[in-house]
Formats: C-alpha cells, sequence, structure tokens
C-alpha cells in the first residue's frame, strides 16, 4: 500500500546509496542526501506526530529549521536519544530510528486526540483558569499535568558523545549561505578580510538554486546554474572558510556570536564513536553580514493543520531538491506569485497540479501566463472555508471571497485532493538581527518588518532585508558590500540580472469562512494548538501587550518560537484592536535560534571537568587514610578521618577530645594567604583591620578582623609580622581571592599614594596545624635546635626554621584553645612535613583531624566562624568583640559605620551562647528562638549558627545571634522543633576555659 | 558580551572583567567629619540611569588592574574607557 513518490532524480540525492531507517518502529529506506522529512515524503508518510494541546494528528509543514509540527524522538531509548528534533533537519543514515512524540499509545491512535472534541472547554488562557482553585486540589492537578505535558522524553543514561567549544576571531562573519550570503563571501575574502561562511543546511544555495524558470536570469544562465558556478568557485578562495551544518543560536552584543556545528549528527552509529558530535562556535567578528534569507508565511484559514498542508516552497525544494512529490493531486493556496513557481517546477517534473486558490482579483504576470498555459485551474478571489480528511487531508471547500476581504460568499466547491502548498508571502528571518540589539521597523506597505537601526559593524543583505527579487538583491546588496568593507569595486558591478517578475500580493491575516470564528479551527501556532479564535478571546478579556497575549495564549511559546505564525498573531490583534502593526512592535526573540543541546553549551566542562578540585599537598595522604572530605568553595578538605566503621559524630568526638588531651593535627594548607611588602605596608594594615598594626613587634602575630565599609564583618585571621615592611596576611579559605580584591581596590583606587604591593601565596605553601598539650614536645622532636620556651617563642610569635634543609615559618597561633604552632613550608615539601608530624607524634597518639573536629573546637572557645555565624549584617559589636576595634584610630574601613543610627541600636541582633536544659540535646544550626511559645504570630529573636555534642565538656553547645542577646546572660529561651519545644538559657559563647589557660599548658 | 578595550591589555572578553559600580565616588578623607546621612549617602546611594553612566571595571581575569568606563544602559555601547584617577572624558 506504500506509494512511491520519488519522481525523479535529483542531483543532490544519491540514488546508488541506498538507507534504511525506521520510523514508529516500521522499516522504510531513503538515500544518501535524504532528510528524515524527504524519506518520509517520499514514502506517502505525513502523519508524523500529534499537536500539544488538541493531539491533532500533524504532518511534516516546512522544509528547515522553522518547522513547528514534524517534531521527533531520535534513536529512542538508546543514550543517544534526542527530543524535539525536526524531522526536516535529520539527515538520514543507516541505521536512523525515530519516533513521534506527545502521542500515546501511538501517533495512528492517540488517546490525548480526545481533547480535540473537548476543545470548546480549552480555551486561551484554559490552565490558568481552571488550576487556579480548589488551591488544596493543585497537587491532583499537578499530577495530571505533568503527565500530559512535554514533547518527547530526555535520555536517562549518560551521553556517549563528545562535545567542544572553539573560539574563532574574523573580520566579517556572513550568515547564511544563499545566492546573498555567497556572493558576500566571497567579495569580502577576496579583498583580504578573513571570512567566516556559514550556513544550517549540509549544503550551500539556499532557496536560489532551486531557481529554475525563464524570468530569473543572471548572465544569461538561470539564477541556479549561475549560483552553482559561483559556489564551485567558492571553495579555492583564501581567507574563506566554510561551515554547513552550522547554526547560529545567538548573536549577542560586539558581534559575539554563537554558532553550534554539527559534525556528526548525520553519521551512523559506529562512525559517531570517540568523534566529536557537536561543536560550540563562539565568534568574535569584526564585522557581520546577515543573509539569513526568508521565511515562507503560511495562511490562516479553518482546518489549516492537516497532515499534507505545507508551505508552497516546501513542496518545491521537495520535488526540486530531493525529487519527492509530496501528492499525487497537488493543490495551491496563495496570495502572491510564489505558489505559481512551485506549481511550475511540479508541472515540469511531472507532477499533477489539480488547482491554485488565489485570494488575488488577478494577476498578469509572465509565471500566472506561464501556469494557465499549462492548463492548470486558476480560482480568483476564493478561500479555503474548510478542509477535510482526519490523518490526511482528502479535500478542501472553496468558496468566492468578498471584495473587503473579511467574508465568503456563493456556493462552496469541493476539491479532491492530498497535497496543499500554502504561499502567504515572506517574512524575512530578523531573529538574529534583532537579538543584537538593532532595531527594527514595520513596512506597512510590504508588511513585513525589516531592519531599521544597526548597533554594531552589521548589515542585512538579501530576503532578510527585504528584497526578494534577484535584481534588488544584488543591486543593493553591492551597494551595501562597498560601504561595510570600505571598497570600491565588486564582482557584482558587471553583473547582468534579467528578470520578469511581480511581487503583488493581498495580505489578509486571517481569513474568512462561512462559519463563525467560534466553529473553526485556524490555527495561529501550530506546535502549541493556538487559534485566531485564542487571540480574540485574550484581546476581549482584556489582554493589549503583545508580550501578554503570547503568553497567555501560548502563541509563539513552543520549541520553534512561532517562526511560521508570529506575524498573524500580530496582525490579528492590530486588525482586531484597530492599530497598526508598526505600532504594536513585535515580540522578542530570543536565542537559541533553534534548540541547542546541554552538551554542546557544557562542552568538555562535564565529570571531573565540571569545576575545577583544588587539592592541598597533603591530600594523598589524607585519601590513603581514608579521611572523608567536604567542598570549601572548590578546595577539597578532609572532614574527618573515621576508622573502624566510625560514624561521623562518633569520629569528631574522638579527634576533639585526642586534640585536647594530647595532640592533634590539622591540615590548614587551604587558609588564604596574602604576602604585603612595601614601606606603608603597616599603615596600610592599620587601614583596612578594625585593630592597631604599627605597635606590632617583627616576629610577632595579631588576629585581625575586616570589616566592609558598611561596618559588618567580612573576613578575618591572622597576620604576622615578617620584617620592616613585609607581613604575610592569612584569610578565611573561603575568602582568600575576594579579600585579595578588596585590598588591591583600596590600592588602586582610593590609596594609590601607598607603597604596598599584594600577592597571593595561599597555593606556595603547605600549613600543618599542631595542637594540643603536646604539640610543643612534638614539634622539639622536629626540630630540636629550636627553643620553643614560652620566653623564646611565647603565644602570638613566628619563628623561622629549618627542618633538616627545609626552611619553614613557625607560628604559634591558635585556632582551638590549645597550645598550638602552624607550621608553612614549601607547598612541595607539604606531605613530608606531615608524615614528619605524625610519626614525631606517634607516642603521644597524635590524631589528624578535620574541618569538623575544627568547627567545634573552636566553637567551644566561641571563635567566630566568619560566614558561618556571621552573614553579612553582623558588626564587630554584634559579635561581643568590641576588644578588637581600635578607639584610637582615626579611621579604617567601616570604621564610621560602627556609629550610624542603626547600627548602634541595642536590640541588635547578638552572639551569644545557648546551652540546652538537657545537655543531650544538640540544637538544630538554623533553628529559630523565641522568647513566647503561646503567641501567635510569634516573634523570631534570631537563630542558632553553630551547633555541637562538646566531647570535652560533655554536654551540647551552640553559638546563636539573638535580638538583645547581650542583655540576656541566663534567660530562658526556647528553640521550637517540629515535634518538641526545646528549652535553653542564654549564656557566654565561651564555654571552655575562659581564661586562656591552656595556650600555655 | 562586551569587547572591552582594556588600557593596559587592549581589547579582551567581557569574561575576563568584572563590574564594580558606578565611578567617581571618592572615599570621604575625614568619615568622622561627616553627618549620618552624608555618610550614606556616600556608603549607599548609588545611580542606575538608562543612558549614559560612568562605571568601574576590573580585569580581574587578567592584569587586575581598575579602570573606568562610560557606558549607554540602553544600548551598552562603550563610549570610552580611561584609566583610575584621570579626568573623564567631557560629553
Ligand atoms: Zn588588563
Amino acid at each position: 500500500m506504500t506509494k512511491n513518490l520519488r519522481v525523479k532524480s535529483s542531483e543532490y540525492i544519491d540514488e546508488t546509496n541506498r538507507i534504511s531507517f525506521k520510523f514508529n518502529g516500521k522499516s522504510y529506506h531513503g538515500f544518501k542526501g535524504d532528510t528524515l522529512a524527504s524519506a518520509l515524503l517520499a514514502n506517502d508518510v505525513h502523519l508524523v506526530g500529534r499537536s500539544f494541546k488538541y493531539h491533532r494528528p500533524r504532518g511534516i509543514m516546512t522544509s528547515g529549521s522553522e518547522e513547528p509540527n514534524a517534531i521527533v524522538q531520535v534513536n529512542p531509548g538508546t543514550s543517544r536519544t534526542e527530543p524535539n528534533v525536526r524531522a526536516t533537519e535529520v539527515e538520514i543514515y543507516e541505521g536512523l530510528e525515530a519516533s513521534s512524540q506527545n502521542c500515546w499509545p501511538s501517533v495512528e491512535f492517540d488517546i490525548g486526540g480526545i481533547n480535540n472534541f473537548l476543545s470548546p472547554f480549552f480555551p486561551a488562557g484554559f490552565y490558568y483558569k481552571t488550576f487556579m482553585w480548589p488551591a488544596s486540589f493543585w497537587e491532583k492537578y499537578e499530577f495530571f499535568i505533568r503527565h500530559s505535558a512535554g514533547l518527547g522524553k530526555s535520555p536517562t543514561s549518560s551521553d556517549p558523545d563528545i562535545y567542544d567549544h572553539r573560539n574563532i576571531h574574523c573580520d566579517v562573519l556572513v550568515v547564511g549561505a544563499g545566492i546573498s550570503g555567497i556572493l558576500a563571501a566571497k567579495n569580502a575574502a577576496k579583498n583580504n578580510f578573513k571570512t567566516l561562511l556559514v550556513d544550517e543546511k549540509n549544503e550551500l544555495g539556499g532557496s536560489t538554486i532551486l531557481e529554475n524558470n525563464e524570468f530569473n536570469k543572471i548572465d544569461n544562465k538561470t539564477s541556479s546554474e549561475w549560483l552553482k558556478k559561483e559556489i564551485k568557485e567558492l571553495k579555492n578562495i583564501k581567507n574563506l572558510e566554510i561551515k554547513t551544518r552550522t547554526s547560529v543560536a545567538a548573536y549577542h552584543q560586539y558581534n559575539y556570536l554563537l554558532a553550534r556545528e554539527n559534525l556528526t549528527d548525520h553519521l551512523e552509529a559506529k562512525d559517531k564513536t570517540n568523534k566529536i558530535r557537536q561543536r560550540l562556535l563562539k565568534i568574535r567578528a569584526k564585522k557581520v553580514i546577515l543573509a539569513t534569507g526568508a521565511l515562507e508565511r503560511p495562511l490562516i484559514f479553518n482546518n489549516n493543520d492537516r497532515p499534507g498542508i505545507m508551505l508552497s516552497s516546501a513542496v518545491k525544494k521537495y520535488s526540486e531538491f530531493y525529487g519527492v512529490a509530496c501528492g499525487s493531486k497537488n493543490v495551491f493556496f496563495t496570495n502572491n506569485d510564489s505558489a505559481y513557481e512551485s506549481a511550475m517546477s511540479l508541472y515540469n517534473k511531472g507532477i499533477n497540479v489539480e488547482a491554485i486558490i488565489d485570494i488575488r482579483e488577478q494577476s498578469e504576470s509572465k509565471i500566472v501566463k506561464k501556469v494557465k498555459e499549462a492548463g492548470i485551474k486558476i480560482y480568483w478571489a476564493h478561500s479555503i472555508v474548510d478542509t477535510t480528511g482526519y490523518k490526511r487531508l482528502n479535500s478542501i471547500s472553496i468558496m468566492k471571497l468578498s471584495n473587503d476581504g473579511t467574508s465568503v460568499s456563493g456556493s462552496k466547491i469541493s476539491i479532491s485532493c492530498d497535497c496543499l502548498g500554502v504561499a502567504g508571502g515572506w517574512t524575512p528571518a530578523v531573529h538574529l538581527y534583532t537579538q543584537s540589539g538593532s532595531k527594527l521597523k514595520f513596512d506597512e506597505e510590504k508588511q513585513i518588518f525589516l531592519p531599521n537601526q544597526n548597533t554594531s559593524e552589521q548589515i542585512s543583505v538579501g530576503s532578510c532585508d527585504g528584497d526578494f527579487k534577484i535584481d534588488e538583491i544584488i543591486k543593493n546588496l553591492n551597494q551595501k558590500l562597498k560601504d561595510i568593507l570600505n571598497i570600491y569595486e565588486t564582482n557584482l558591478d558587471s553583473i547582468k540580472v534579467e528578470i520578469d517578475q511581480e511581487n503583488s500580493k493581498r495580505n489578509i491575516w486571517l481569513l474568512p469562512s462561512d462559519k463563525p470564528l467560534g466553529k473553526t479551527k485556524p490555527f495561529v501556532d501550530y506546535q502549541n494548538d493556538a487559534t485566531a479564535k485564542d487571540i480574540k478571546l485574550a484581546l476581549r478579556e482584556g489582554f493589549r501587550s503583545i508580550e501578554h497575549v503570547k503568553r497567555y495564549t501560548t502563541t509563539g511559546m513552543g520549541t520553534d518560537q512561532g517562526k511560521l505564525g508570529n506575524m498573524h498573531a500580530l496582525g490579528i490583534i492590530a486588525d482586531t484592536a484597530n492599530v497598526k502593526m508598526g505600532e504594536l512592535g513585535t515580540t522578542t526573540f530570543r536565542p537559541p535560534y533553534t534548540p541547542l543541546t546541554f552538551g554542546t553549551i557544557v562542552g568538555r566542562n562535564v565529570g571531573k571537568f565540571f569545576d575545577i578540585f583544588r587539592r592541598t599537598p597533603m591530600n594523598d595522604w589524607h585519601v590513603e587514610n581514608k579521611a572523608e572530605f567536604e567542598n570549601v568553595g572548590q578546595w577539597k578538605r578532609a572532614w574527618y578521618y573515621p576508622i573502624n566503621g566510625e560514624t561521623m559524630h562518633q569520629a569528631v568526638q574522638r579527634e576533639s577530645k585526642a586534640a585536647r588531651e594530647s595532640a592533634g593535627i590539622l591540615d590548614a594548607s587551604t587558609l588564604g594567604k596574602i604576602d604585603i611588602q612595601g614601606s606603608d605596608a603597616s599603615e596600610f594594615l592599620n587601614r583596612v583591620y578594625t585593630n592597631a598594626w604599627s605597635k606590632l613587634a617583627i616576629g610577632k602575630c595579631r588576629y585581625g578582623l575586616m570589616l566592609n565599609e558598611d561596618g559588618m564583618v567580612y573576613d578575618d585571621g591572622v597576620t604576622t609580622r615578617l620584617g620592616e615592611n613585609h607581613y604575610i596576611m592569612t584569610t578565611t579559605t573561603g575568602g582568600a581571592a575576594n579579600v585579595l580584591g578588596k585590598l588591591e581596590d583600596y590600592l588602586q583606587t582610593e590609596w594609590p599614594e601607598l607603597d604596598v604591593y599584594l600577592t597571593s601565596v595561599t597555593d606556595h605553601y603547605a600549613t600543618a596545624s599542631l595542637c594540643g598539650p603536646n604539640s610543643k614536645k612534638i614539634l622539639k622532636k622536629i626540630i630540636p635546635d629550636l627553643d620553643l620556651s614560652d620566653e623564646n617563642f611565647p603565644h602570638m610569635s613566628f619563628k623561622e626554621a629549618k627542618i633538616g634543609n627545609i626552611q619553614c615559618r613557625i607560628m604559634r597561633i591558635s585556632f582551638t584553645g590549645e597550645h598550638s604552632y602552624e607550621i608553612n613550608v614549601q607547598a612541595s615539601y607539604g606531605k613530608d612535613l606531615w608524615e614528619k608530624c605524625m610519626e614525631a607524634g606517634k607516642e603521644f597518639n597524635i590524631t589528624p583531624y578535620g574541618t569538623e573536629t575544627m568547627h567545634l573546637l573552636r566553637a567551644e572557645k566561641g571563635f567566630i566562624i566568619v560566614g558561618q555565624d556571621t552573614d553579612g549584617t553582623m558588626t564587630p559589636i554584634d559579635l561581643q568583640m568590641d576588644w578588637i576595634v581600635s578607639k584610637k584610630k582615626y579611621d579604617f574601613i567601616g570604621k564610621r559605620s560602627l556609629y550610624r543610627s542603626d547600627t548602634t541600636r541595642e536590640d541588635r541582633k547578638q552572639l551569644v551562647g545557648l546551652l540546652t536544659d538537657d545537655p543531650n540535646i544538640v540544637l538544630e544550626e538554623g533553628a529559630q528562638i523565641v522568647s513566647e511559645l503561646n503567641q501567635s504570630p510569634v516573634e523570631m529573636l534570631g537563630h542558632v549558627t553553630s551547633s555541637y555534642f562538646s566531647p570535652n565538656l560533655n554536654k551540647s553547645i551552640a553559638l546563636a545571634v539573638v535580638r538583645g542577646g547581650k542583655d540576656m546572660m541566663g534567660k530562658k529561651l526556647f528553640v521550637p522543633m517540629e515535634n518538641q519545644n526545646i528549652n535553653v538559657t542564654v549564656s557566654n559563647p565561651v564555654f571552655y576555659d575562659e581564661k586562656n589557660e591552656r595556650l600555655n599548658a | 558580551m562586551f569587547l572591552i578595550n582594556c588600557p593596559y591589555c587592549g581589547e579582551r572578553d567581557q569574561q575576563e572583567f568584572k563590574a564594580g559600580g558606578e565611578a567617581h565616588i571618592e572615599r570621604p578623607k575625614q568619615p568622622t567629619e561627616l553627618s549620618d546621612d552624608e555618610w550614606a549617602e556616600y556608603l549607599f546611594m548609588r545611580k542606575n540611569i538608562k543612558g549614559v553612566q560612568f562605571e568601574r571595571w576590573n580585569h580581574a581575569h587578567g592584569c587586575r588592574k581598575w579602570f573606568n568606563m562610560v557606558r549607554d544602559t540602553s544600548n551598552d555601547e562603550i563610549k570610552a574607557i580611561y584609566k583610575m584617577g584621570e579626568k573623564p572624558p567631557s560629553q
């Protein structure tokens, strides 16, 4: 029963290369050069999908990337499957499988098709109106909507393909390789501009290589013949790179464009392996020439969506380019001469054309005469009022159209047909043009939007600039090329064009039917099933802005972004609201022009390369010793070291006890380190920290708090004076890059007079922090000749020393409250240092501990962690750290803000300790704190910022920020949780060794 | 994606830069002399205009230098770029 509609051989189809493929499980064959669409049409398959809302049967409408209906799932059920692919763009290969989308159980019998009969109940805004109430039903609605929504399925296994990115810098980028693009690229390259020509198709030539009629001649050849010669010459031009199967997705400012180059989608599976599938080209062009062509418009009439109803230009392309007849009884419906060219193209190939329905009163152009001579019946001033055929068009009914185009009259004529080519004129493809920020104007005469104001070095040429006739195209292209390339002559100067073509058109956005609009289905957006009725309803309901109508009716919201129907939607709105189209504006065309795969967007940045990891020099040791890791910014930090199947809690309790009872060791290499030098280094520190630095002696360390100019705590850390004009600053792990940036900013912009140099040395050093009562003994074993007495090496001081031959910097500073040393060595010796400490500490049961134990130990001491106990709204006063704010210094960053009326409020949130009445209950970090349980609504006083079970105190401890907390010492508060209200008491945030006696233990 | 002409390195992609807000807001030399309102003016008040705006930019992934830019926010045209400390070009 399958017919073969391959009617004539084509130079673009290799009939010696037969290819078999499957569609919806059934095997078919086509030839090398076919798209899935052309191969299906050759097999007389028109029904390829179902529409989104009504599940109406839909067929192939176009031959390009603007296709709204023929959207398929490629290679379903495999890791290479891809949804929402346009059958008109898939080049077939041996083994290709594709299936219809949005239908269940099959495209032939689709249960959702019942929506079509229920359509009176699915008006515009149906989802908004229906599912709003009752609110409690939303969950049920959501379930239903999720099952009905969605086109296609995403793959469930990981993508086996490789994707790539490439940066391209060129003098001239030409987008589109039709006649205008080819001539532009040729002239640019010949004038020594480094030129890139891209086209989304696999062949160059655009629509002009299909122009074979004698009314259209260049240098005495048909335009297709002439262009083919030009294309041949292109291949040998220096400075010219040509990329086919390359679709420009986005045109950003400053001539930055993103294009997707398709490298393997047209190859058999065996040839795809280990090759780059798609490459994202990031193009920065000095000049851009847009030659994106024009898209043919459909006509909007009752039941204009049946399989078999196509664009006239597509019917022509399938016959000229692919040698396929789209039907055996073809009819055209038109408002201009284009359909006559398509009809003649079919006629010349022996394909039957039954009739042409023309809404114009008359046309006397040469091509019309030719059609008359061919004996094809023309119905002037007629319009289609209805069509029949559920899964395939089988007839149309036409009636006489009134002079004003708003009604039909007379008797109804029925014409039997299986393919209808519709020609509604041409819409310049200005999508990329507007993406670049350039502005359009509406041409009331031609009824099209045209480029108006270019923002950058760009021009639009050919039909995307409104030139539809070859003579106009070449004349205007010639002048524009001379202007943008700054050249005086081109090869276009001597071209002779003979043309006998007419552009008469009768534009009617919505064609009338004998039935009222409420009873008809004139589709404007095919993919989303928006009809003219929906648009009028939206206007009646008060929507005026085109952007609102678009969202309410979903017109133009599909994967095709309404490339075919947007103009009609605008036209219908303008007609109904009685405004001029030019005043209505147009919707925004957003990138991408055609959908991009996620693979293309991310390129090589997948798996291990998704984000970089930073690892400390000791990392291998942590891995060997089974540490669990936590991410701190990009760093992988050892979190805790479980032994014998310990839980995190057990490991942390053990590590915390060991660090206080004997010795612990922490990898502190991730702390930010900034080397500060220059004769004004001390003054600089005075200005960036809250405390005073001028009197810090060489060899001493000091803790500093850094504020933002608004007085809020920004970062903290210990800075050591290494020499008269030399300091090393440490920052928090996460804050390192920002602190450096902030310091550089002040140095360059506010205080350029200061002689200070900053260098990030975070990665240059590895740091082991040795802590606990036995840390001194361990260090003594490693460096026997260093005097570790409190007199020679007191707390908050620094020594240079040598471990063997290795130079090291040792700071006696403590973040745990224990006697501790931070030993810094050149990064490459980090692991050796660590192992030496472990070896020397063995007899003291030295215990490596991770970030979790570090957090617990410092919480016992009430030391803050910036970013955990602070959140950008805490001043040092709020933190009860008044002691670190110098009263004497005239100025420092943030000082003035500390006595703004807001920062001096008594009822600000302040850092306090919290003790649970039941010492075994550990509060949740982030839990809210209240003073009343029986109030509603209850005032939130603050929240828990840090909370642990302290093994050293054998009770739960927490830090919290509480409104007015400073004056609440001993007050009872509540932490209400889902299952219980926890009673807590406000306490001093220092829970352990308040007198700091252990520092010198 | 802008193409920004760093005064030290030349034309580079916007990805390499960080925007730093309004330009020519000098940190007061004597903050303690200012009233709350005057300090708030320096601290919080920034212009957000449609049209020509003076901005600070930093070549963060390049030479790390700060510089000034004059940009028309309505169409993102970069009208001028000049170094810190230099006078803004007259309109
Ligand atoms: Zn630079």
